[in-house]
């Protein structure tokens, strides 16, 4: 297992230079630049502006500097929008911030997504059965664009019980309505998910054993079922988990929750290269570790699988 | 000038020692004051710099304006108002302006705010090494050799700018513009704490470093969240502050701050878009729309060989503009209280007089018949039906324009209009390459005087993306800049673009906000929308 999740890291290295090289060309072919404005610059300014962020290099050289500045000093550049603020630290600001409210969204998701789920197998056509299929059918076409403003008007606007944005470090008063809006369609699609999985587990021959044995049902179920029908829910995990520790652009602007969420997309419109470069190497680094223990879950779930 | 400040500053000071004394409940303009005087309003972003010299956005300058101060603040009517200068006099030929610096200014360490300071931030805007986006605005203020520092042909230390002693900046022009001390409000030409640069560098706007001289110190900074600012014992008007702290929320979604403010959360929020009527209605006392001295226009690509060849027709172009009802889309889609533009430059601007323009007089019937009228003359009609199209900005409001617009042209003039939606940087990339027949535009003053508008359609300007060419228009614009008032150039050279018509000005914009009723200071009539932390305060209710 060590031999492979030492393998798994050093094959991520040309996972990530590839990531680089393909991002800094897109970024860079996308017309209209960081400093195109609708208030044009003269060309002197812009003349001064890109020799002062190297943007008057070629774009290999661009491209090695990024590179060394990250290997060299871990510096992954200054924000050409947020000028008194470098890359690194408006990761160090605003990450701490969705892995919080991220963490917390996918934990909730997942205690009730898979609870639920496993309810409605193990109920099926029950009435537990239908508010749980009824619940994840309502979440998932609630987008977090529709929920949001409505849990502001109910619990803010309506009964003054929570804050209706910002994040005071974390205060929990600040993280529910975010928590609630992220996590609802994720808790959807794993309540579905971990349902069909359960059913059919349920209808295989080892627990058809296990009922044999005389076994009460909800050993049954912990301890044969669960783990088994855990394995499609598994790998979609892993991509959820970063999708939500990185934020959401939709959560950071209406709960002004200042998470890194919001950079996904502005920077992009802004053209801010570094920001986006540093956004999206830290997604690109994230999916890589977490589809890496994602990978080595599988052993634990999955007797039969080894490395 | 300075007698006033005098009286005022002996006032205030037996005010404050009654205050001191007496404890009584503090009053102002004769309205009692609040206990609490906390106020909170929204920024739409982070800030992007609290350096003054690199700020470009209007909310950064909204937020600099509290914790820096500059030579000359305005007041409710837009006026200049003793600020770090006390008052400044101008040479015969008008190409010197000597400015007395207010000797009780400080620097929040406590040392004062000198001519050095203020030649240092000057000089800093224009440096290459900088490399500030507004650096070009010390050469709009017609600086002498702002230009070549900008290039660096010249070392900074050739800006027209220097130190006579502590207290007097001595400021040179290269032409006589007559709105020079207006263009010392903006944030960019504030004077910067050296001591603090040279020992932090770059990191000099952190807060635990920030040196600053207005009326209040920056006390929180939480990006992408709130910035509060707290009153500054040092300031030398300190006694006149009132409101603090000032927290500044930033919220991205006009909804989630309305929702905000509906919750008593926030004190100040822009109104969403369509909503004003409502608000309005229902809180008559705290939905305002005040004129904001921008324009919202199309503009017509007039570059040889580029665009579409039938727009290179002025009757064509004319027809167009006359075929646009322009109180449909103020009225029916915008509802914030925008007024239709029939001109470029805005008529709130100081000093601007605008001409008799024809067809804004005339009904939208009379204009229809002479649009038609027109298009035919160009030989455009059902046999050759005209097809145009526009570029615009994603975003929903300028999609309501547009297809108002193509429904207009197309059943006044029969002309089939297509409305291309772009990314921003896309859309702007297109214009500045010239790549587009009409394009979606909009501009808003840098300083309170016409030629902020009027000097972008000379055939000079980097912002004529139409390449609109007219000689006597560059005359026009190029001698206001030596004329003691050259406010009867503006008005030709605005009748100008209604005759020629390179542009299709469509409505200028309004600020519409809601505000607690018990907050007071905000000017409901400065088209520039300056404000300062220091002019508010909240009365009691």
């Amino acid at each position: 297992m060590y031999s492979y999740t030492l393998k798994r890291t050093l094959g991520a290295i040309p996972t990530l230079l590839a990531l680089v090289v393909i991002s800094f060309l897109l970024m860079h072919a996308a017309p209209g630049g960081p400093f195109t404005f609708e208030k044009q610059l003269p060309q002197q300014v812009i003349d001064n502006l890109n020799a002062k962020y190297g943007l008057d290099q070629p774009l290999y050289v661009q491209m090695a500097r990024y590179v060394w500045g990250i290997v060299a000093h871990f510096d992954f550049g200054p924000s050409f929008v947020y000028k008194d603020r470098t890359v690194n630290e408006i990761i160090a600001q605003g990450f701490p911030v969705t892995l919080q409210y991220g963490g917390w969204a996918f934990l909730f998701a997942v205690v009730f997504g898979v609870g639920l789920g496993v309810a409605a197998a193990v109920r099926q056509n029950s009435l537990i059965d239908y508010f749980a299929v009824g619940l994840s059918i309502v979440a998932s076409v609630l987008p977090n664009f529709v929920l949001a403003p409505i849990l502001v008007l109910i619990f803010t606007v309506g009964l003054h019980w929570l804050p209706g944005g910002g994040w005071e470090g974390g205060d929990w008063k600040h993280q529910v309505m975010p928590i609630i809006a992220m996590s609802t369609a994720y808790m959807a699609s794993i309540t579905r998910m971990m349902r069909s999985s359960m059913l059919e587990v349920l209808n295989s021959n080892h627990i058809r054993t296990a009922r044999a044995k005389g076994l009460p049902t909800w050993k049954v179920i912990l301890r044969h079922a669960l783990k088994p029908s855990l394995i499609p829910v598994l790998s979609y995990l892993g991509p959820v988990f970063v999708a939500m520790i990185t934020g959401s652009v939709v959560i950071d602007m209406y709960f002004s929750t200042a998470g890194i969420g919001k950079f996904f997309v502005d920077a992009a419109l802004n053209r801010d290269y570094a920001v986006m470069m540093g956004v999206t190497l830290l997604a690109g680094g994230l999916t890589i570790l977490f589809n890496l223990i994602v990978d080595l879950l599988y052993a634990w779930v999955d007797p039969k699988v080894r490395y | 000038m300075t007698k006033q400040l005098l009286l005022t500053t002996i006032l205030g000071m037996a005010l404050a020692t009654q205050v001191a004394t007496h404890a009584w409940a503090d009053q102002k303009n004769g309205e009692e004051l609040a206990d609490n005087q906390a106020f909170s309003l929204t920024m739409i972003d982070s800030i992007k710099s609290f350096d003054p010299q690199l700020i470009s956005s209007v909310e950064d300058a909204d937020l600099a304006r509290s914790i820096f101060e500059g030579l000359m603040d305005t007041d409710a009517d837009g006026n200049l108002v003793p600020a770090g200068a006390l008052g400044y006099t101008v040479s015969d030929d008008k190409l010197v302006y000597t400015f007395k610096l207010n000797p009780a200014s400080k620097w929040s360490d406590g040392t004062p705010v000198t001519a050095q300071d203020y030649v240092f931030g000057w000089q800093r805007l224009v440096d290459p090494a900088l490399a500030s986006e507004y650096a070009y605005y010390m050469e709009l203020a017609q600086v002498k050799n702002a230009a070549k520092v900008t290039s660096g042909e010249l070392p900074p230390d050739q800006l027209g700018v220097r130190a006579v002693d502590d207290l007097t900046l001595e400021v040179t022009l290269d032409n006589p513009i007559p709105y020079f001390p207006k263009m010392v409000v903006n944030t960019s030409m504030f004077p910067a704490p050296r001591q603090a640069i040279e020992k932090f560098g770059a990191d000099w706007t952190k807060i635990e470093n920030i040196v600053t001289n207005g009326p209040y110190r920056l006390t929180q900074v939480v990006d992408g969240e709130k910035y509060v600012v707290e009153k500054d014992p040092n300031y030398w008007n300190a006694k006149d502050v009132v409101m603090s702290p000032v927290t500044y929320l930033v919220v991205n979604d006009d909804d989630a701050g309305l929702q905000r403010y509906l919750a008593g959360e926030i004190d100040r929020v822009p109104i969403p878009s369509g909503k004003y009527p409502d608000l309005a209605a229902q809180y008559p006392a705290e939905a305002h729309s005040y004129p904001s001295a921008c324009t919202y226009t199309y503009i017509i690509n007039l570059a040889d060989g580029k665009g579409n060849e039938a727009l290179k027709d002025v009757r064509v172009r004319k027809a167009l503009s006359l075929a646009v009802d322009r109180n449909v889309i103020t009225d029916k889609l915008l509802k914030s209280g925008q007024q239709p533009a029939y001109s470029w430059t805005p008529p709130t601007i100081n000093g601007y007089t605008m001409p008799t323009i024809d067809y804004a007089s005339m009904t939208q019937d009379a204009r229809n018949e002479e649009a038609k009228k027109l298009l035919a003359e160009a030989g455009y009609g059902p046999d050759k039906p005209l097809a145009v199209t526009l570029n615009y900005n994603t975003s929903e409001g300028h999609k309501q324009i547009a297809v108002a617009i193509q429904q207009m042209w197309k059943q006044t003039l029969g002309v089939e209009l297509t409305p291309n939606n772009y990314e921003w940087k896309v859309h702007t990339d297109k214009m500045i390459a010239g790549d587009f027949e009409m394009a979606r535009y909009a501009w808003c003053a840098d300083y309170n005087e016409a030629s902020t508008f009027l000097d972008l359609w000379t055939s000079y300007s980097t912002n004529n993306d139409g390449k609109y060419n007219n000689p006597d228009y560059d005359k026009l614009m190029k001698d206001a800049k030596t004329m003691a008032d050259p406010s009867a150039n503006y008005t030709a050279a605005e009748q100008l673009l209604a005759t020629d018509m390179p542009i299709i000005p469509i409505y200028h914009y309004v600020s519409s906000r809601m505000l607690k009723a018990d907050i007071r200071g905000f000017s409901d009539h400065d088209p520039m929308n300056n404000w300062y932390a220091k002019d508010l305060y909240r009365v009691k209710q």
